[in-house]
C-alpha cells in the first residue's frame, strides 16, 4: 500500500494517459461509425461493398495484431514515401497517433452496425411521413432520425465503449505509457507485480463502473416516454 | 509467377520457410481459445443457473464475478496471474508453482478460462430468463420438478437461443488470445512478432499472422451459421436476424 502511494504519480500518469487515449479513439470511432452506417444504408453498391469489407476484416482480425501492424508498417510505409517522394526525412509515428487511431478505426466497424441497427430500428413510416410533408432531408435527419437513434444506440455505445476503454490496454505492448505499461514498470522495479498490477485491475473497474453508472443514467433519460416491453 | 511475386512487397518466401512456425502458432492459439472456451463454458452452466434462479447467497456472488471480470481488460488479469502471483513466498514455494503458476501456457489458460467463463455465464443467464413464459408454465403444469424442467426443457431451449450471442464470445475469445503473445508464448501472433523480431521487418509476420487470424474467424463464422440453420429453425420464421449481429451484444 505505502509503495502504490509512492508511485502514486505513475499510476496518476498512466489513468491519465489512458483516458485521453480512450476518448480521442471514441471521437474516432463515432466518425469513421457514422460513415460507415452511412455507407451501409446508401444506395450506392460501391460504398456499401466498402462498408462489408470494413466491418468485415476488422471483426476477423485481433485489435493487437492491427495496433503492430500500423505501429510498425505504418513507420515504414510512412518513411519509404518519403524517402521515395523527397517530401520529409525520417519521421517516427507517435504511439499515441498509431494506438488513437487503429482503436478508433477498429470500433469505428462496431459503431457502424450500432449506428446502423438504430437507423433502421426507426419505423420506415416516420420517414415517409417527413418526405410527405416536404421535409428537406438535413430536417428529416435532424428532427426524426438523430433523436430516435440516439435512443435505440445508447446500449451499443455503452457495449461498445466499455470494450474499447479496455482495449486502450493494449496500447502498453508498442509502449505507450499508459495505465499498464506504469503499472508493470513500476511493479518491476519494486519486485511487487502483483500489487500494481492489482492496482490497475482496480483502477479499470472504476472506469468501467463510472461508465456503466453514467451511460445507464443517460439511457434512462433518453428512454424517457418510452414502454419498456 | 516469379515476376508476379517480385511485385508483392513483402518477403513471401521468407513467410513460406517459417510457415511450420506459423501452423505451430495456429496450434497454439486454437489449443488455448478451444480448451478457455470448455472450461470457461462447463464453469459457466452452473454460474448461470444460480444466477437465474436468483439464488440468495450465490447470486450476488456470482454477479460480482462477473462484473470485475468484464470490467478489466484481459491482458491485466493475464499479466496479474502470471507476473502478480510469483510475487509472493508462499505461492512461489506451493505445489502448484512448478507445474502450473510458472508456466505461461498455463497461466494464460487460467486467466482465459475464468475470462470467458464471466461473459458466458451473463449471456447463458439472459438466455435462461428470457425463456418464453409458456414453455415454463407447460412443464409445471405436466408435473416436471424444477430440476427435471431445467435439464429437459429450460436449457435446452436456452442453449439453442444462446447460439448466435454465444458465436460473438467465441470470435472475441479468438482474438483475446493474441494476449498469449505478450507473456512470451508462440501463438500466431507470438510467430509473427518472432519472424519480424528476428529478420527486421515491419509487415510479413503481422500480416501473415492476420490472415491467419481471418481464416480462422471465417470458418468459425461458417461453422455457427451452419449450427444456428439446424439448432434455429424453430425460430426462423419468428425472426429473420438469427445470425450474429456484429456487437449489439447485451453482455459485453
Amino acid at each position: 500500500m505505502d509503495l502504490i502511494l509512492e508511485y502514486r504519480s505513475q499510476l496518476v500518469a498512466g489513468t491519465v494517459m489512458t483516458i485521453q487515449l480512450a476518448l480521442i479513439s471514441l471521437v474516432i470511432a463515432l466518425v469513421f461509425g457514422l460513415l460507415g452506417a452511412w455507407a451501409k444504408l446508401s444506395a450506392s453498391r460501391l460504398a456499401q461493398r466498402l462498408a462489408g469489407a470494413y466491418t468485415t476484416i476488422v471483426r476477423g482480425v485481433p485489435d493487437l495484431v492491427l495496433i503492430l501492424l500500423v505501429f510498425f508498417g505504418g513507420q515504414v510505409t510512412v518513411n519509404t514515401l518519403g524517402a521515395a517522394m523527397g517530401l520529409w526525412d525520417y519521421v517516427e509515428i507517435s504511439k499515441f497517433v498509431a494506438g488513437a487511431a487503429t482503436i478508433g478505426v477498429i470500433f469505428g466497424a462496431y459503431f457502424t452496425e450500432t449506428f446502423r441497427g438504430a437507423i433502421t430500428a426507426i419505423p420506415r413510416g416516420q420517414i415517409e411521413a417527413g418526405i410527405s410533408c416536404g421535409m428537406p432531408r438535413q430536417l428529416i435527419f435532424r428532427h426524426i432520425i438523430w433523436p430516435q437513434m440516439v435512443r435505440y444506440a445508447l446500449p451499443g455505445f455503452t457495449n461498445n465503449w466499455l470494450v474499447q476503454l479496455k482495449t486502450t490496454a493494449l496500447v502498453s505492448v508498442i509502449g505507450l505509457q499508459d495505465l499498464v505499461y506504469n503499472a508493470f514498470t513500476a511493479g518491476r522495479s519494486t519486485n511487487e507485480l502483483f500489487t500494481f498490477m492489482a492496482a490497475a485491475f482496480v483502477i479499470y473497474l472504476v472506469l468501467t463502473g463510472i461508465s456503466d453508472l453514467a451511460l445507464r443514467a443517460l439511457d434512462r433519460r433518453y428512454s424517457r416516454g418510452v414502454v419498456r416491453t | 509467377m516469379e515476376s508476379f511475386l517480385s511485385y508483392i512487397p513483402l518477403d513471401i518466401a521468407l513467410i513460406a520457410e517459417n510457415f511450420d512456425r506459423f501452423l505451430y502458432g495456429v496450434w497454439t492459439t486454437l489449443n488455448l481459445t478451444v480448451l478457455a472456451l470448455v472450461f470457461g463454458g462447463l464453469l459457466a452452466i452452473p454460474m448461470a443457473i444460480a444466477r437465474a434462479s436468483r439464488h440468495p447467497v450465490l447470486n450476488p456472488l456470482i454477479w460480482s464475478y462477473t462484473y470485475v471480470l468484464r470490467g478489466t481488460p484481459l491482458l491485466v488479469q493475464t499479466y496479474l496471474i502470471y507476473y502478480g502471483l510469483g510475487q509472493f513466498e508462499a505461492v512461489r514455494q506451493s505445489w502448484l508453482w512448478d507445474p502450473i503458476l510458472s508456466s505461461a501456457w498455463w497461466c494464460a489458460l487460467i486467466a482465459f478460462t475464468l475470462n470467458t467463463a464471466a461473459y458466458t455465464t451473463e449471456l447463458l443467464r439472459g438466455a435462461i430468463v428470457d425463456t418464453p413464459k409458456g414453455e415454463v408454465e407447460a412443464a409445471i403444469a405436466t408435473g416436471h420438478s424444477y430440476p427435471s424442467r431445467m435439464r429437459r426443457i429450460i436449457l435446452p431451449s436456452a442453449f439453442r437461443r444462446a447460439i448466435p450471442a454465444y458465436s460473438n464470445e467465441v470470435i472475441f475469445m479468438l482474438h483475446g488470445s493474441v494476449v498469449a503473445s505478450t507473456i512470451t508464448l508462440q501463438d500466431i501472433l507470438g510467430v509473427g512478432r518472432w519472424l519480424n523480431g528476428r529478420y527486421y521487418l515491419a509487415y510479413e509476420g503481422f500480416i501473415t499472422a492476420a490472415l491467419l487470424y481471418f481464416l480462422i474467424v471465417f470458418a468459425i463464422t461458417r461453422v455457427f451459421r451452419w449450427i444456428e440453420r439446424r439448432y434455429l429453425r424453430h425460430l426462423a420464421r419468428r425472426e429473420t436476424g438469427t445470425a450474429a449481429e456484429m456487437t449489439p451484444d447485451p453482455t459485453r
